[in-house]
């Protein structure tokens, strides 16, 4: 099978499985970037009023400005995984190996987000994740890190409990799959689609309308369960 | 097998190994005690062993996505690379962080001769020359940095406007405005090790313009003995931030046997261990600028905590976590 063109990187774990990452790219990071950005201004309106204190106020809120500048994004991904804008884009940061990012990886990732910025507001960046595949800005090529979408659990999909019927002999595995894929999630979508991609999986029987989604939720029961008597 | 009979025989294991999961991902309830915690290994090769058994049976695409997340969940915790931070703070420290500098001394003495020698020259040549200084600086800084070691005001670092309290907020500034240099210093070094050389050659520069322009003046009585504490903590972290530079420069000039990319990484990694352990020193220089250096002691004790500083710095460098050099 050729390999589609996707954003899912496979790696391949040491007990031999396939876990796939995907990886974000540009346009969603740059609105985390952005979102860090609020939030990072926020911080420091936050420590502003120190200001009172004369000197001490005004070294706290250089000591602020620096955190902020330096530290906001390796504390965070060290901590969270990710900081609070990628958090709420749905994006973390972690090691090419799926595992957390650390702090040696995540230091070196932001501290050379100065050279990804040049020339102006990450061109360099830019440039670096559309020519490499998985999307990695230097400073991501450097601590050999990838920024991919966090896992949100996918709502537990349940078969439609229907009486087991055998789809016909010799049905390729893919088609097996879409026939799987549709008994779970056909009932998210509209019913004219839903009868409209029975209809394709159902061809071959030439059933019609809701006949033919009863049909495919039949064979996908028979495929998942066999018959009652155990037979399968 | 047909699905249905692996779900319900598989289950049970399932829903442990979920709750051991929700459980680590905790962070309050990850250190606190977690009962069976030896047997997560166990279970994690149990998932990817039914995660790969559910993708070759072609079960649904539904229950594979579920398992492929608990395998990637677990995956996590079981191959996490640890951490103990102040533990680790502290070993890095006294170990890593010299011991790494030492096995990059090559890279260290030439960060530190494009620093120290340009500093020497031009500090000399301001010195013999009453003009050169303004090659460097334009006359507005050279009249603010006049009035600001001027010997007629007191108290050099700390004029008579400066009150105590601001000690606090040079800290600040130092710590942003000093690091902040350490840190960029290093980041230049992505671009083929250029941005370090520029950095540590037009700091070297100018510190060293500075400093001969204050001492042609007779100045050198408030502008030394300010400087003497603070400055072999800071120069030499600012020569290991332009040596993690170089190195990154060196991985992407001469990357040997490797690829580049790979160079990168390893270098890199050597690399960011220098910065960290600069950044600390450069946070100490900070503590002593703004809280010693600028105090009322003598002259002539401020030059002794500066020789000390120098000896402490080299001793530190050179022989710290030496009983483990041969490990790496």
């Amino acid at each position: 099978m050729p390999t589609p063109i996707d954003t899912v990187r496979l790696y391949e774990t040491p007990e031999g499985v396939d876990l796939a990452l995907r990886v974000a790219g540009p346009a969603p990071r740059a609105i985390a970037y952005l979102l860090d950005i609020l939030i990072r201004f926020a911080l420091l309106l936050l420590v502003l009023p120190l200001a009172a204190f004369s000197g001490l106020g005004t070294g706290l809120i250089l000591l602020a400005v620096f955190g902020l500048e330096w530290l906001y994004p390796v504390v965070f991904e060290v901590r969270r995984g990710a900081t609070p804008g990628k958090r709420l884009m749905g994006l973390m940061v972690v090691h090419d190996d799926g595992t957390p990012v650390r702090l040696p990886a995540s230091l070196i990732r932001n501290l050379l987000r100065v050279v990804d910025f040049l020339p102006v507001f990450y061109g360099v960046g830019l440039v670096s994740m559309l020519v490499d595949q998985d999307f990695r800005r230097l400073g991501d090529l450097a601590a050999g890190t990838l920024v991919v979408y966090a896992d949100t659990p996918p709502p537990k999909p349940t078969l439609p409990r229907v009486a087991p019927q055998p789809p016909p002999a010799g049905l390729p595995v893919e088609a097996q799959q879409a026939i799987l894929a549709f008994a779970e999630r056909g009932q998210t979508v509209s019913e004219a689609r839903r009868i409209e991609l029975a209809e394709i999986l159902a061809d071959g029987v030439g059933r019609q309308g809701e006949g033919a989604v009863a049909q495919v939720n039949a064979w996908a029961a028979w495929l998942a369960r066999g018959v009652p008597d155990g037979r399968g | 097998m047909k699905q249905d009979a692996f779900e319900s025989a598989a289950s049970p294991i399932w829903t442990e190994y979920r709750v051991m999961l929700d459980a680590l991902e905790n962070p309050r309830r990850r250190r606190a005690h977690i009962p069976d915690l030896a047997s997560f290994p166990q279970l994690h090769r149990r998932l990817c062993s039914d995660y790969a058994l559910a993708r070759s049976r072609r079960y649904s695409p539904g229950l594979i996505a579920d398992l492929e997340v608990l395998v990637r969940r677990g995956h996590r915790q079981l191959y996490r690379r640890g951490s103990a931070p102040l533990r680790a703070t502290l070993d890095f420290m006294a170990r890593q962080f010299p011991r790494t500098l030492r096995r990059h001394s090559a890279v260290f003495w030439i960060a530190a001769a494009l620093f120290f020698l340009p500093m020497i020259g031009m500090g000399v040549a301001v010195h013999q020359d009453t003009d050169l200084v303004y090659s460097l600086l334009d006359a507005e800084q050279v009249a603010d940095l006049e009035s600001l070691y001027d010997p007629t005001r007191h108290a050099p670092g700390r004029g008579s406007e400066r009150l105590a309290d601001t000690d606090v907020a040079m800290f600040g500034f130092y710590v942003m405005n000093n690091v902040g240099i350490g840190f960029r210093t290093f980041a230049g070094g992505l671009v083929l090790g250029l941005g370090s050389l520029v950095i540590l050659l037009v700091n070297g520069l100018s510190i060293g313009a500075v400093a001969g322009h204050l001492t042609r003046l007779d100045y050198g009585t408030t502008f030394w003995p300010f400087v003497s504490g603070h400055g072999p903590f800071e120069l030499t972290a600012i020569a290991i931030c332009g040596a993690a530079g170089l190195l990154l420069g060196q991985a992407l000039l001469a990357p040997g046997q490797r690829t580049r990319l790979a160079a990168l990484r390893a270098n890199a990694r050597d690399a960011v261990i220098l910065v960290g352990g600069a950044a600390l020193m450069l946070v100490s220089a900070a503590v002593i600028e703004a809280f010693w250096s600028a105090g009322p002691a003598p002259s002539g004790l401020k030059y002794g905590v500066g020789v000390l500083g120098w000896v402490l710095v080299a001793v530190y460098l050179a022989l710290a976590g030496r009983a483990g050099d041969d490990a790496h």
